[in-house]
């Protein structure tokens, strides 16, 4: 069972507890980490491993780590890696085969992973997962491994009080305070009354795990200080994306100007897709061994931005950068709607932090907003 | 009674020798390789030599010298399948700097008798010669490409082709993009893939020493690295013209942040 409870409180030292209990229950714990001046998902034993003061500068094409004084264990918004990869690895062996006397032997990998517990998911990314089971749970096929992994996985996640310069969750809805698909929702805060955190349950597993370690009602002036932080996050957004009408200009204007300019820029890198906690693109990769007897099949994390994408006999599809970033763009906020009934986007920022040349996906759609839409108003 | 193992044959032009010893660098592989091919002709690992034709031809380096010019029509007419494999047979190599000045200058700088030095005053890939079945880029190729292509070969499978950004590799890795988060002046976005993001993975950008990606978008790389990083023209010629500085795309990009030459 999903749905809210009253609030709770946790200490800091609850919070150690309780990342205590899921690694005593055999969780792998992944959380924020820190090597060597990357952040990243890393597993950690608890809360002496999380980076502390840790924020980060984020415009587009640029990201910077900065080093504060405070001891916030989750005062900055997200880094470059989301948590596809815990679901989506980049790289999955799908089957092998060996060849003997008499014929092809084909086996399918053992996949016995330990169920992990992601601590720090934030808003964005929940709905990213929101967006990835209906793409590879909903439709007509489901994605065994992927659903494996999914349904083995405990959500520790955190609402976001600090967002960062290419943050736009609010115009989407899908921030800065989680709604959904946790077990357990934390708010940080650092206040007068010390380190501490606001915890609303989403799940049976969640209130289960939370009844193994200290922690008590909010007061109502705890519940009111961590709304009141939330309200002011959801204010402070580095980027605004109007989706009013958005899918309808999309489709009247393939021809906008501003895809060619877009292209002068675009590097179809691909880093744009790759970093998106939602782009699920792969392709199916052979090999074979100098002998000729053994076989495997991997499956690859692609993007939509390189020519052998749109490979169909006789050439690619999509042979120019333009119509490569016009496929990605138009997708995640338009043709998605169609096909799997939301948004391909959860207004993270990463996109935009993340490429290289800081193309800014909320600047391209204000540009393309702006004109075109001739031949009498195509209906 | 077992089949007759094909024959491979490795060459070498103006080159480093450094995708051959990548071949040596095997290990087991170069067992089960000698298993599968007759190793027919490979002058840098055995004296044997059996005469063509061959099956495989996998060649290294550029041409540069007079003699190579017909050198190369021969290993063409000797071989079913020609691979170029490596930065010097697939872009003319670091070599190829010579192709932006007067060889002549550096022949005269350099030796005491510039005149025993023949060489051409450009240095080629191979496919600017002869017909090529496949090239490999890298500096050197990544063993497993090589390994995969003859594979391919030897038992009619795809050829591997990785033509798309180090990028894809590097975030597949997981490793933190370090132009974005360090500010280094990092190729990958518009270099091959095939390394497996080995420089960004070790808070390195990328040299590009796996050559132009397909479509590369090298001029906005550039303006990205001036503009926002503070490069220099001159530091962005030298980013471009260092591997595969021969290479259409990343020739073009060198060459339009050169001075124009001063009058008189």
């Amino acid at each position: 069972m999903r749905g809210r409870s009253p609030a709770l409180t946790l200490t800091l030292e609850g919070l150690q507890a309780l990342l205590a209990e899921l690694r005593r229950q055999g969780y792998s714990l992944l959380g924020p980490s820190l090597v060597q001046g990357d952040f990243g998902h890393r597993e950690i034993r608890g809360v002496a491993d999380l980076p502390r003061g840790v924020g980060m500068e984020q415009e587009a094409g640029t990201f910077r780590l900065v080093f504060r004084e405070d001891a916030e264990l989750f005062g900055y918004p997200v880094g470059q890696p989301s948590w596809k990869p815990v679901f989506f690895p980049p790289s999955r062996l799908v089957w092998q085969a060996v060849r003997s006397a008499g014929g092809w032997e084909i086996s399918l990998p053992r996949e016995d992973l330990p169920p992990v517990a992601l601590l720090g998911v934030r808003p964005c990314d929940l709905a990213a997962m929101e967006v990835l089971d209906r793409v590879f749970l909903r439709g007509p096929y489901v994605e065994r491994s992927y659903q494996a992994r999914r349904e083995a996985a405990f959500i520790v996640a955190v609402n976001c009080t600090r967002p960062g310069g290419t943050c736009f969750c609010a115009s989407l809805g899908t921030g800065p305070r989680a709604r959904e698909g946790f077990d357990l929702a934390l708010t940080e805060m650092v206040t007068g009354e010390g380190h501490w955190f606001l915890v609303e349950t989403g799940s049976d597993a969640g209130r289960a795990l939370l009844e193994t370690v200290p922690h008590r009602q909010a007061t109502a002036a705890e519940v009111e200080a961590a709304s009141r932080a939330l309200a002011a996050a959801a204010g402070r957004m580095g980027r605004h994306l109007e989706m009013v009408g958005l899918k309808e200009h999309l489709y009247e204007n393939y021809e906008h100007r501003h895809w060619a300019e877009v292209a002068g820029r675009c590097l179809t890198c691909g880093n744009c897709a790759m970093v998106c906690p939602t782009c699920f693109c792969h392709h199916l990769e052979d090999s074979l061994n100098l002998r000729g007897d053994r076989a495997s099949r991997r499956r690859v994390q692609d993007v939509c931005f390189t020519v052998a994408h749109s490979y169909i006999h006789g050439g690619s599809v999509r042979p120019t950068p333009w119509s490569r970033y016009r496929q990605w763009l138009t997708h995640k906020l338009a043709t998605w709607q169609e096909q799997f009934g939301c948004l391909g986007c959860v207004g993270c920022g990463r996109c935009i932090t993340w490429c290289p040349v800081g193309i800014d996906l909320t600047a391209e759609v204000a540009a393309l907003r702006r004109g075109e839409t001739p031949p009498a108003k195509r209906e | 009674m077992p089949r007759k193992k094909p024959k491979l044959a490795v060459w070498k032009f103006t080159s480093c020798d450094g995708c051959q010893l990548s071949l040596l660098y095997l290990d087991d592989e170069l067992v089960e390789l000698a298993e599968c091919v007759e190793i027919a002709y490979f002058p840098e690992a055995s004296r044997r030599r059996l005469p063509g034709p061959y099956d495989i031809s996998l060649v290294e380096g550029s041409v540069s010298l007079p003699e190579h010019l017909e050198e190369v029509q021969r290993v063409r007419r000797l071989s079913r399948v020609l691979i170029a494999f490596g930065t010097c047979a697939t872009s003319g190599g670091i070599q190829a700097l010579r192709n932006f000045t007067d060889v002549g200058d550096y022949a005269r700088l350099v030796y005491e008798r510039p005149e025993l030095i023949p060489v051409l005053a450009e240095s080629t890939p191979i496919s600017q010669h002869v017909p090529v079945d496949l090239e490999l880029q890298g500096c050197p190729p990544h063993r497993g490409q090589v390994v995969a292509a003859v594979a391919a070969c030897l038992h009619g499978a795809p050829p591997p082709r990785t033509p798309a950004s180090v990028c894809l590799e590097c975030k597949r890795a997981g490793h933190i993009c370090v132009l974005v988060s360090r500010g280094l002046p990092c190729l990958g976005p518009v270099t091959q893939a095939g390394c497996g993001a080995l420089c960004p993975g070790c808070h390195r950008p990328c040299y590009g020493c796996f050559g132009p990606k397909e479509t590369p978008k090298t001029s906005s790389l550039a303006r990205w690295f001036r503009e926002r990083l503070g490069a220099k023209e001159a530091e962005l010629v030298r980013a471009f013209r260092l591997f595969y500085a021969n290479a259409p795309a990343f020739r073009l990009e060198s060459e339009a942040h050169e001075e124009p030459p001063r009058p008189g």
